[in-house]
């Protein structure tokens, strides 16, 4: 019998908690805003998702089997990466810019860098900023079956605020915007989902959107703290995008200076910036300065004295 | 109140209600003992009895000179059978001392009480340490006559007590603090006359509430004086002498330092208990606790059995497997070795006997990291485990140093929480061993 025993370094239990696990719950507490994006959009919206998913699916599978190596379509991270850039489009976008997304996420951005957790940008924030510089029409086109038109970060930055939504309107997303971003109070319970499952830290979402609503006040923009952090993509970004464990910093320190720097760029790009949005190149420009973050903000070895860098 | 703790750890299943309530039975076995010769951390012993010699209880079987070492003493009375190669726990062949037990238990004549041991020079004491073969029976098996001999400059001013006990699983040491409560306080008093001015800590995990209150009773009514208990916060791994004395002190010290040079000796319950045992009653330390459970075992127990008992009877005696086990552990399950064979002798250093079924082993497959810093959130030592693991897969062992890789104490909290379960703490553990391997290496030349 003892032949079967298995023979291994210690430890020898081990927390429950898997990738796949960690995959599912982040589906899970994304589940609230796609589900107010088709209330609010339509089955149009739903479409959307279910393309991005399954074409970052396919093109996971499809690379994995090309490339001979293992397939990890398993682990959810594909279908995250889906789910998170049809948050990030247009109900009205063309099923086949939703695929060729998919495929520019997965295989350029993702598997040429070597897979789960070692491209140094998000995925789907990179597939979005390819998409919009190849379609920048359809990429800004809001307008579904009449409803809704600009977006109110457009609103302001055309300086027709007396246009803009209710607050109320903003909070519970019957705005104008992109599938999964427009309704604050879904990304607020998926944000509580992450939080209670100790999936994510609060120090990512939190610091980045405060220091954006401080500094947007700061920068003397004309509709306020509140309405700045209700509008745009940044709930989206700050809750799911920037809190991605491959591009973001490794500490909690690194962390917190990832989010301040994520909110700067936001608010500058939001001020002073020629497109209205900013939190996806802001998510982008912060990620590439990870590895640096990471290198001056290691935690103190015990016992060790503290040296310069 | 926030109880004291260290930075960093996790916070396993304690599955300890198998055996809490199990009180320690003794187990005196017939047939052969087998007395491995490296019993100790520092110089392992060699044999100084020869096939045919009779042996009685507290007989040396094993010695060496060496400062940092400690005698292997017979647990039993009979005949040395022979002298040979014999498997041990990490499943390597190591030369044992063999004994063929007469089953009459009979104690060697030298083995007495140390005479007005209260009134004694305190320096008997040290030889009587050494001469029962007492090390630290947390399982790190540090010989305790050198924790009791630091070097004249240090200045001694915490004698802590180890009650900890934060590995999952175990209860030895908890059933020992219970059960023998006086004995351990009356170890510590006898080893304060060392250092005078010291005061005693007695150090235990508010998971173990039964005996804190035995503990702080049995100083109220015993009389005890410089000693109390300090309830700390349940946290692995609490019970490493760094995290202990950070948690107790507040102090933080560099790898190439001692607990003695910041003013800290630190004993195991048990080892306090044997202490006593040895100098009082004139016991040698022949016997060990061993909590024998899992979810293998069929009636998880606390057994006393001399040392050289095989694994294999005691694990008879917890009524055998009820599942098939798919690992079996000395100790526990964060830092314990896992066994290829359970017909091995119980050693110094077995805290435990450890048998898991697939479900509470989790063997799963090694997937990508995903830099979620679970990992370096754990880490009691403030290492980044995920990037110290790329670094020995490269051979880059320079920059493994760099990044404080020696440091790491192989607690196994980082790979306990990689959700892509990496074997992080393996890495480290093959890092620090390549890298004093070139040491030794450097050394030589």
């Amino acid at each position: 019998m003892e032949r079967l025993l298995v023979v291994s370094s210690s430890p020898h239990i081990h927390s429950p908690l898997e990738t796949p696990k960690i995959m599912g719950w982040v589906l899970a507490a994304l589940a609230p805003a796609g589900l107010a994006g088709v209330y609010f959009f339509g089955l149009r919206a739903a479409a959307v998702m279910a393309v991005c998913v399954a074409s970052c699916v396919f093109f996971e599978y499809l690379w994995e089997k090309l490339t001979k190596r293992p397939v990890t379509v398993s682990d959810l991270s594909a279908a995250v990466t889906g789910l998170l850039l049809a948050y990030n489009l247009p109900p009205t976008i063309p099923f086949w810019m939703a695929a060729a997304g998919s495929a520019f996420a997965i295989i350029i951005v993702k598997q040429m860098y070597g897979g789960l957790g070692a491209n140094f940008v998000n995925p789907a924030l990179a597939a979005r900023a390819a998409m919009l510089t190849s379609w920048p029409v359809p990429m800004t086109t809001w307008t579904l079956d009449g409803v809704s038109g600009a977006t109110p970060l457009a609103l302001i930055k055309m300086g027709a605020v007396d246009k803009l939504p209710s607050l109320q309107n903003l909070f519970i997303g019957n705005i104008g915007g992109c599938i999964g971003e427009t309704s604050a109070i879904a990304l607020l319970i998926g944000f509580g989902i992450l939080l209670a499952k100790d999936i994510i830290k609060w120090q990512i979402p939190v610091i980045y959107v405060a220091t954006v609503a401080v500094l947007c006040t700061v920068y003397g923009r004309p509709v306020g703290p509140v309405y700045e952090v209700l509008t745009g993509g940044l709930l989206l970004g700050a809750i799911f995008m920037a809190t991605d464990y491959t591009t973001s910093p490794i500490t909690v320190k690194g962390q917190m200076i990832f989010a301040a720097g994520c909110g700067l760029l936001t608010a500058l790009i939001r001020t002073w910036g020629g497109y209205p949005e900013g939190v996806s190149y802001s998510i982008l420009i912060m990620n590439l300065v990870v590895p640096l973050i990471d290198r001056f903000t290691k935690p103190h070895i015990f016992g060790e004295v503290k040296k310069n860098g | 109140m926030r109880l004291p703790t260290f930075w960093g750890g996790i916070h396993p299943p304690q599955n300890k209600d198998l055996t809490v309530n199990e009180e320690i039975e003794s187990y005196l076995p017939t047939g052969e003992l087998v007395f491995p010769m490296a019993q100790n951390i520092g110089a392992p012993c060699s044999p100084v009895v020869a096939k045919g010699d009779r042996v009685l209880v507290g007989t040396r079987v094993g010695n060496n000179d060496a400062f940092v070492s400690a005698p292997i003493l017979s647990s039993v009375s009979g005949t040395v059978k022979e002298v040979a190669m014999r498997m041990t726990t990490p499943g390597l062949f190591e030369n044992c001392v063999v004994v063929e037990n007469d089953g009459l238990y009979e104690l060697a004549p030298e083995w007495k009480p140390l005479e007005n041991y209260e009134s004694a020079d305190p320096k008997e004491y040290i030889k009587r340490v050494r001469d029962a073969g007492i090390v630290g029976f947390g399982g790190a098996t540090f010989p305790a006559a050198v924790k009791l001999s630091p070097p004249p400059t240090a200045k001694i001013k915490w004698l802590i007590i180890n009650g900890v006990e934060c590995e999952p699983y175990l209860n030895c040491d908890n059933r020992l603090m219970l059960e023998e409560t006086d004995k351990i306080l009356k170890g510590l008093r006898l080893m304060l006359r060392l250092f005078p001015g010291a005061e005693g800590v007695i150090a235990i995990e508010n998971n173990k509430p039964a005996a804190i209150a035995a503990m702080n009773d049995a100083i109220v009514k015993g009389g005890f004086n410089n000693m109390t208990v300090q309830p700390l916060m349940v946290k692995y791994p609490q019970g490493a002498e760094k995290m202990l004395i950070e948690a107790i002190t507040g102090q933080e010290y560099p790898l190439s330092k001692l607990p003695a040079d910041v003013g800290c000796i630190i004993f195991n319950v048990r080892t306090t208990h044997q202490i006593y045992e040895a100098i009082v009653e004139g016991k040698p330390a022949v016997e060990r606790i061993v909590t024998v459970t899992g979810d293998a075992i069929a009636r998880p127990k606390n057994i006393k059995t001399p040392l050289g008992t095989c694994v294999r009877e005691l694990i008879e005696l917890a009524g055998g497997f009820r599942e098939q086990p798919v690992k079996i552990l000395s100790g526990g399950p964060m830092m314990g070795t896992s066994m290829r064979s359970i017909d091995v002798p119980v050693v110094k250093g077995t805290s435990g006997i450890l048998a898991l079924t697939a479900n509470s082993a989790m063997l799963r497959p090694i997937t990508a990291c995903l830099h979620c810093g679970r990992c370096v959130t754990a880490c009691p030592m403030g290492l980044v485990p995920s990037a110290l693991d790329p670094l020995v897969h490269a051979r880059l062992y320079d920059r493994f140093e760099q990044e404080g890789g020696m440091n790491c104490i192989e607690c196994g909290s980082c790979t306990y929480m990689c959700p892509a379960n990496r074997p992080l703490t393996q890495g480290c553990r093959d890092g620090k061993a390549s890298v004093n391997a070139m040491r030794r290496k450097a050394a030589a030349k």
